[in-house]
């Protein structure tokens, strides 16, 4: 296989291209066929997804007297309680994602690279997360944690870390699909660069589109949780938006709501454009490599 | 000190070996081999603090749940937590959450799967791919009481949808909609299952490569047979995987129920939650982790066929 990628190398980049200037044929031939269908079912979806947003939005502009302000955006960051929920979740945030980020991305690479047999268990391990359920694992979690983890918020951050761990190695497992890593890691030793040089100076700054959107989607949801920081009687970002409710101003906690969404998205949209121009072309190349994983 | 032996090995094996020569191959083989293995050894250390991180906050509260589900709340072994788990409303609550689980992962599976495709076929660097790709991974993670707003703005009794669907002369609650019940929470759900089916089975969808369909078409099948014969049949693994990720979610969430129906919904999650909560009968304090077993249960037959799946799955992806 790594004889292909290496063909597809030396005769640049003619066959890849050629099949992508093909697929693109084909694409626009059923283009006029394909068109309706796609335009209709991005617009009911889109419809599902966008009308609670604006709807969310329309109110926390709205007054009770019926009029349209802006104060509960305004008056937001000054908001009772504020300060210290965002902080919180924000440190939080910060440690779950180093923890995930430092554990994952070493043990990804070296499984995929050295160690393939382990991907299906990897594959596994990382599953987990996602479908045990977060209740369960707070439930056993304060039966099993000793007191002195327990009275403080950093243990929610330590299991915010395992929670994050799917986001992480499956962005990074995409990365490694996209990219020829098995030439850029031969290359590298060829010309005497050791494991970590590899790692460091080749495939990192390769991956790094992948590790930081997986990494965004760690903060996004460390930022987010609100399970297992309610019931372990936290008052970070999300139960703070609960609680601020009682009180008098629903259009802030909607605001709050809003904000929180936003903010994650417009962060990947920016670096998912940043990493557009990079990635281009090793995806040619990924093309031509075809089975090469 | 692994470390040190390994390396001082591996930089002299080869030495060694040139020294050799063409003669004691034996001997040389014999010392390339050792070092060898010590250098699998090696390979494996950066995944031991992962492996051993995941033991300590995934097994050992998984552990603690399945011990603490056959104690008495004196600490004695009982089949009693169990007993009470598997009957009346606790039985009632597993039911209901298998019925809400199945209803919100088999309705975001179609829908998420056609939105996925509908993406797939269009250029990997377009606007709308980018906004939707990221869009699906904030949404996924998007739950709780902030969803619930965004709900309770639209199609809360006084909501924007709400208001004009009554204008062309339809009344959800007419229509037995309400929702701050099972209704609206098998509404709601989609708003992340939806961008997760789309997360996972877009990359399942790059297995479907365009020279089959050129093949297929070369061969002198039809559209619809190509689908029925070859695309559907390769995405079959993919998709049936990803429907079980889904109930699987479903089936954890807790949040957003929990936010809409102010815990009135009897799901095994919320009733896990109240235990929590500290609302407990004296000598049912084990319960909620009887509870927490069922669920662990469930889960983990959920995992067994996904993994059935995905190894099916995994050979069209070669």
């Amino acid at each position: 296989m790594a004889a292909v990628t290496g063909l597809g190398g030396i005769g640049g980049v003619a066959p890849p291209a050629a099949r992508l200037r093909a697929r693109r044929g084909l694409g626009r031939g059923r283009w006029r066929e394909l068109r309706w269908w796609r335009l209709a079912v991005l617009v009911v979806v889109g419809a599902y997804f966008l009308v609670p947003l604006y709807a969310a939005l329309r109110f926390s502009f709205s007054t009770t007297t019926g009029g349209w302000s802006v104060s509960a955006w305004t008056s937001l960051p000054a908001a009772q309680g504020f300060g210290p929920a965002f902080l919180l979740s924000l440190r939080l945030a910060l440690v779950a994602t180093v923890l995930t980020v430092l554990l994952v991305v070493p043990a990804g690479l070296v499984v995929h690279l050295r160690l393939p047999r382990l991907r299906a268990v990897m594959d596994v391990a990382t599953t987990l997360p996602i479908v045990i359920p977060p209740i369960v694992l707070i439930l056993g979690l304060l039966a099993a944690a000793p007191p002195w983890l327990k009275a403080t918020p950093y243990l929610l951050a330590l299991e915010y870390a395992v929670l994050g761990f799917p986001f992480v190695y499956r962005s990074l497992d995409a990365g490694l699909r996209a990219i020829d890593h098995a030439t850029l890691v031969d290359a590298s030793r060829s010309l005497g660069g050791g494991w970590m040089v590899t790692f460091a100076r080749v495939l990192l700054p390769n991956l790094r589109t992948a590790i930081l959107s997986g990494t965004v989607l760690c903060v996004a949801l460390a930022f987010g949780e609100f399970t297992m920081a309610s019931l372990d009687q936290y008052q970070t970002f999300p139960v703070w938006i609960v609680n601020f409710d009682q009180s008098n101003s629903p259009q802030t906690s909607v605001a709050a709501s809003i904000a929180a969404l936003g903010v994650t998205w417009i962060l990947l949209l920016g670096l998912s454009l940043l990493g557009g121009g990079r990635k281009r072309r090793p995806r040619q190349t990924d093309d031509a490599g075809g089975a090469t994983p | 000190m692994i470390g040190d032996t390994t390396t001082a090995a591996t930089a002299v094996a080869p030495a060694a070996a040139t020294l050799a020569g063409g003669g004691g191959d034996a001997a040389r083989g014999a010392g390339l081999l050792r070092a060898r293995r010590r250098r699998r050894g090696l390979r494996a250390l950066p995944v031991l603090p992962f492996a051993a991180y995941l033991g300590v906050f995934l097994v050992v509260p998984a552990i603690a749940v399945v011990v603490g589900a056959f104690e008495s709340p004196a600490g004695r072994p009982t089949l009693a937590n169990l007993h009470i788990a598997a009957t009346g409303t606790y039985r009632q609550g597993f039911v209901t959450s298998l019925e809400l689980s199945l209803i919100t992962s088999l309705v975001p599976a179609a829908v998420g799967a056609v939105v996925a495709y509908a993406i797939h076929v269009g250029r990997p660097t377009s606007l709308l791919r980018r906004v939707t790709v990221t869009a699906a991974g904030v949404f996924s993670q998007f739950g709780g009481v902030p969803l619930a707003f965004l709900f309770i703005a639209s199609l809360g009794t006084t909501g924007l949808a709400t208001n004009w669907l009554a204008d062309v002369g339809i009344h959800l609650d007419a229509l037995g909609f309400n929702l701050y019940s099972m209704s609206g929470v098998a509404v709601v759900y989609p708003y992340f299952q939806i961008p997760l089916m789309v997360l996972v089975l877009l990359p399942g969808l790059e297995a479907l490569r365009p020279d089959w369909r050129e093949a297929a078409s070369n061969l002198g099948a039809s559209s619809r047979q190509y689908w029925r014969y070859v695309a559907a049949p390769a995405l079959a693994p993919a998709f049936l995987g990803a429907t079980l990720l889904l109930f699987g979610f479903a089936f954890a969430a807790y949040a957003t129920a929990d936010a809409l129906t102010s815990g009135s919904l009897p799901l095994t999650a919320i009733q896990i939650g109240s235990f929590l909560n500290g609302n407990v009968i004296a000598g049912q304090q084990n319960v909620g982790n009887a509870l927490a077993l069922g669920m662990l249960v469930v889960v983990g037959a959920v995992m067994a066929l996904y993994l059935v799946l995905q190894r099916r799955a995994s050979r069209w992806l070669r």
